[in-house]
């Protein structure tokens, strides 16, 4: 067998080892020699772990077993010193001579670092792999203040990922503008003003002189004498090929490794690709067009005829989470060009689209940039758009004729485009995935290819050629189950229970065949829920399909322990609860102590074995803030202190939390009321809110304030307090009657219809019908946290086994 | 050298839960599935070092609390499409229902076996 033999082993090589290997597995014996001490990870991740999002694990791609598996050697923590083109081999720092057949430079790049005075200081570094990101997260642990030089896109990565550790970052740059390689003046004002906002400081058109300080950094001076404190310097100025070993050995260097468009460089059987290569004149320091000179060199290397690499269009996606940043192409004026442009300085948005001859040569967006993919694609089609060059923006009304949806794009798109930047994932392996391997939905998609896995961006074009591709086949395979283990949706779930007097989960997955036989994390806790909605008195609720939080009544925290939120109806309390609160919290040294956003109050961190000890001397009822259920009643104090107030908010909530606590729900609901108008509780972001008017009251459902903002819907005007409970157990029992598990109302009310919603509820017989069965619901509930601590073998399971264990057992058993 | 232990008794578990033996700082979470059977497996998700005794059991899996992530309580692995591996410990019953854990000493730790 021919030998391979790679130097490094970062993302553009290793993606061009899995293509080689998906095109000609057996072919080459194949050797990696990688010089950090990791397999494979995501180096575009890594503002991710810094922001504590991911941690190394999560950023892997190619686990060590990947390596095995294809029967790769790896040399990791060694660098390759020589090549001997004469005798083809390689010799490395750890003595290591092997020989190559075909030898692939992938040796990346290395950060730029500025040839400052004091450059060599403690706590100056770089950002650009695991070992720098370890050096940001211990750093804050002691110091302060951060500059970061460079407000590039790594540069602001870096220091919003300095700003989550909590540090105070200053961004220096050197042009007048951020980021002006990948934005125009007016997206990049935007961008800075919206950092700013997030705490940022800018020094801009500031020339870097001298790092200053001692053994370790304190400061940066500036050529204009001006200058700033620092415990820690990050340059993030941009990155340089590296090349070194390449050019030490008589291959042809400009900038990076010269190479054609078959990824060779001048001398027989020796390639590179990546941001070492040099193409055209372009260095690329993207994903997307390393994967694609790895696709072209993988061809080559396989013996299969292609056109080779013919350069890239670059699109860029900044990685801060509340800021949307796209650009694509070339996207400043130039004379020949014209541009379509939206800005909107109230909501924050800016997008320009500019044209040359009728095709879309480039875009930037700010704001919003669900676009982005869309267009970006237009770029790459090089398709003419002249005529429609305002529906591109504007959509269909903005001109004549059909904007295009993002499935016609997809469906354009052929199969070689790359759709996944981050892991190289072509139009062809989603299609694949879909019709070989039967994916259904994006997580399929994801599991069986990786693509959308990363940063996410290209979810809506993943969906959109999942929808494109079974489309056009045949519908019916979309339909998805309530989970993997079943083909079966809630609804045919729901309708056997009911026709069937299915009583108990396990008689539900054998009745309807599940391919688990105990099911799984997903369906199990569902079952259970509508098995306790449709049979309240003949199901036995069974704690082993029940999630964590809702079997232990409290609320699992990352380190194992549990948070406990006692009930405080309506965010009403007393001098002696918060005594005994209080008490508690020092009693069994609880080590953090939170008002929540609900009103009342948080102990975290209490131990499994201490949690019902600490629910007896309580003695209050369980706040149920852990389970799909009613959390909170929130409230405004209303007539009884304030002056605008119209109505007793306070008694309204008080009065709906005690009705309703305790209620087993699809997902978990949230309730407020406002005694007036200016809706102070902020009713209108509830699962149900009540806003109190001159003489009555206004019930708003359907709203959200977490994941996706939603504003929530007039259900109705009503007169009294009656009234009020009155709908309020309705819709209630409407939603847990007809929503999916896991749907919150904001889902759910857009899917069914707010209209619908009303129509169910109008006549007062049928609102009468649904209160009746959710009173039956309620009037079966009991206080879970006085149950368990009553019955022994309830409380029993909180603590840790006891057994006769031999001391010599413990002692000499090693720690973990 | 092994050595084998009374963790507990029968009577002290519950079907699809599990118990938690502590040694010395290392946990071993004892699960009793649906047919009787008795798994054990170390108390920690090779994740994010979740307590895989509060997790939910599903035939001879259990999914951690934490992240969801599935491992088999036969051999300990994590299943597709996450990697990784547990510790699992040989437990049994007696004759008069006490939970017998077999501990390997010195290939306790997990890193190492």
């Amino acid at each position: 067998m021919k030998k391979l033999v790679m130097i490094g082993n970062g993302m553009a090589g290793v993606s061009f080892v899995e293509q080689l290997l998906k095109l000609s597995p057996n072919r080459y014996e194949i050797t990696i020699i990688g010089a950090e001490p990791h397999p494979n990870y995501n180096r575009i991740m890594l503002s991710s772990v810094l922001a504590g999002e991911a941690t190394m694990q999560d950023i892997i791609l190619n686990n060590w077993d990947w390596y095995t598996d294809n029967g790769i050697t790896l040399h990791t923590g060694q660098t390759v010193t020589a090549v001997d083109i004469a005798s083809g081999t390689v010799t490395t720092d750890a003595g290591l001579t092997i020989a190559y057949d075909e030898l692939v430079f992938a040796t990346g790049s290395m950060p730029f670092m500025l040839p400052l005075p004091g450059a060599d200081k403690e706590g100056v570094i770089a950002f650009r792999d695991i070992k720098d990101c370890e050096t940001m997260i211990e750093t804050a642990k002691n110091y302060r203040k951060a500059i970061v030089i460079g407000g590039g896109l790594l540069g602001l990565e870096a220091a919003r990922g300095l700003l989550n550790l909590n540090m105070e970052v200053s961004v220096v740059h050197v042009m007048g503008y951020l980021m002006e390689r990948q934005l125009d003046p007016t997206a990049s004002t935007m961008l800075r003003e919206e950092l700013e906002r997030q705490g940022m400081r800018f020094l801009m058109e500031k020339q870097s002189d001298a790092i200053i300080g001692e053994d370790r950094v304190q400061g940066l001076s500036f050529k204009d004498g001006t200058v700033e404190e620092a415990d820690l310097i990050v340059m993030a100025v941009g990155i340089r090929p590296n090349v070194q070993l390449a050019k030490q050995s008589g291959i042809e260097v400009n900038r990076g490794i010269v190479v054609g468009d078959h990824m060779g460089t001048g001398i027989p059987n020796i390639h590179a690709v990546g941001e070492c290569a040099e193409h055209r004149g372009i260095v690329y320091g993207l994903v997307a067009p390393l994967y694609e000179q790895g696709a072209a060199l993988a061809k080559k290397l396989a013996g299969v005829d292609s056109v080779g690499y013919q350069g890239s269009v670059l699109s860029t996606k900044l990685k801060i989470s509340g800021v949307n940043v796209f650009s694509a192409g070339s996207f400043m004026d130039a004379p020949g060009t014209k541009a379509v442009r939206i800005q909107d300085d109230l909501n924050g948005v800016y997008k320009k689209v500019v044209f040359e001859n009728g095709k879309i040569i480039g875009a930037v967006m700010f704001g919003d940039t669900t676009e982005g993919s869309r267009i970006f694609s237009l770029i790459r089609s090089g398709e003419d758009c002249t005529g429609r060059e305002k529906e591109i923006l504007y959509g269909s009304s903005g001109g004549s004729g059909k904007p295009l949806s993002l499935t016609d794009m997809a469906a354009a798109m052929s199969g070689d485009e790359i759709v996944c930047g981050c892991n190289g994932v072509t139009k062809d392996t989603i299609v694949e995935a879909i019709t070989e391997k039967g994916c259904v939905s994006i997580g399929e998609i994801k599991a069986c290819t990786k693509a959308s896995g990363s940063c996410g961006g290209c979810k809506p074009m993943v969906e959109a050629i999942l929808q494109s591709t079974v489309g056009a086949d045949n519908v019916k395979k979309v339909k998805e189950g309530i989970c993997s283990c079943t083909t079966h949706s809630r609804d045919e779930v729901v309708e056997m229970i009911q026709r069937m007097r299915l009583t108990t989960t396990k008689e539900v997955m054998h009745v309807l065949e599940w391919s688990n036989p105990e099911g799984c994390s997903k369906c199990r806790p569902a079952l259970n829920y509508y098995l306790g909605m449709i049979w309240p008195v003949e199901h036995e609720d069974e704690l082993d399909s029940r999630f964590v939080n809702e079997r232990n009544h409290a609320n699992i925290q990352k380190d194992g322990t549990f948070s406990v939120v006692p009930r405080i109806y309506g965010g009403v309390t007393t001098p002696e609860d918060l005594k005994r609160i209080a008490d508690v919290a020092q009693k069994y040294d609880v080590p953090l102590v939170k008002i929540t956003g609900g009103q009342r109050l948080d102990l975290l961190g209490v131990k499994k074995e201490d949690l019902t000890k600490v629910w007896a001397d309580l003695d209050m009822p369980s706040g149920y803030a852990y389970g799909k259920t009613l959390r909170t009643v929130k409230t405004c104090v209303g007539n009884t202190f304030c002056r605008f107030g119209t109505q007793d908010a306070i008694k309204m909530g008080v009065e709906m939390e005690k009705k309703f606590e305790r209620l087993n729900t699809p997902h978990k609901v949230k309730l407020a009321v406002s005694g007036c108008p200016r809706n102070c509780a902020e009713a209108t972001i509830k699962d149900l809110g009540v806003v109190a008017i001159d003489g009555g009251w206004e019930i708003y459902v359907g709203g959200n304030g977490g994941t996706k903002v939603r504003a929530a819907d007039l259900l109705v005007k009503v007169k009294t307090e009656e009234e009020v409970l009155e709908w309020t157990g309705a819709y209630l029992q409407y939603y847990r009657e007809t929503a999916n598990y896991g749907e919150r109302t904001s889902e759910w009310s857009v899917r069914v219809g707010l209209d619908n919603i009303k129509k169910a509820l109008e006549d007062k017989e049928q609102r009468e019908s649904y209160v009746s069965r959710i009173e039956k619901s309620l009037s079966l509930t009991k206080d879970p946290w006085k149950q368990i601590i009553e019955d022994e073998g309830l409380s029993k399971a909180f603590d840790a086994l006891t057994g006769p264990i031999p001391a010599e057992i413990a002692s000499s058993i090693e720690k973990n | 050298m092994t050595t084998r232990i009374i963790a507990g008794h029968s009577s002290e578990f519950m079907n699809r839960r599990s118990r938690v033996l502590r040694l010395d700082g290392f946990e071993i979470a004892i699960f009793k599935l649906s047919d009787g059977s008795f798994k054990a497996i170390e108390n920690s998700c090779p994740h994010k070092g979740g307590k895989l005794g509060d997790g939910m059991v599903c035939d001879h899996h259990v999914f951690c609390p934490l992240h969801d992530w599935k491992i088999n309580l036969n051999d300990g692995k994590v299943q597709h499409p996450d990697t990784g591996c547990v510790a699992t410990f040989p437990v049994e019953l007696d004759g008069s229902g006490n939970v017998i854990l077999t501990l390997d000493i010195g290939a306790v730790n997990p890193k190492v076996s």
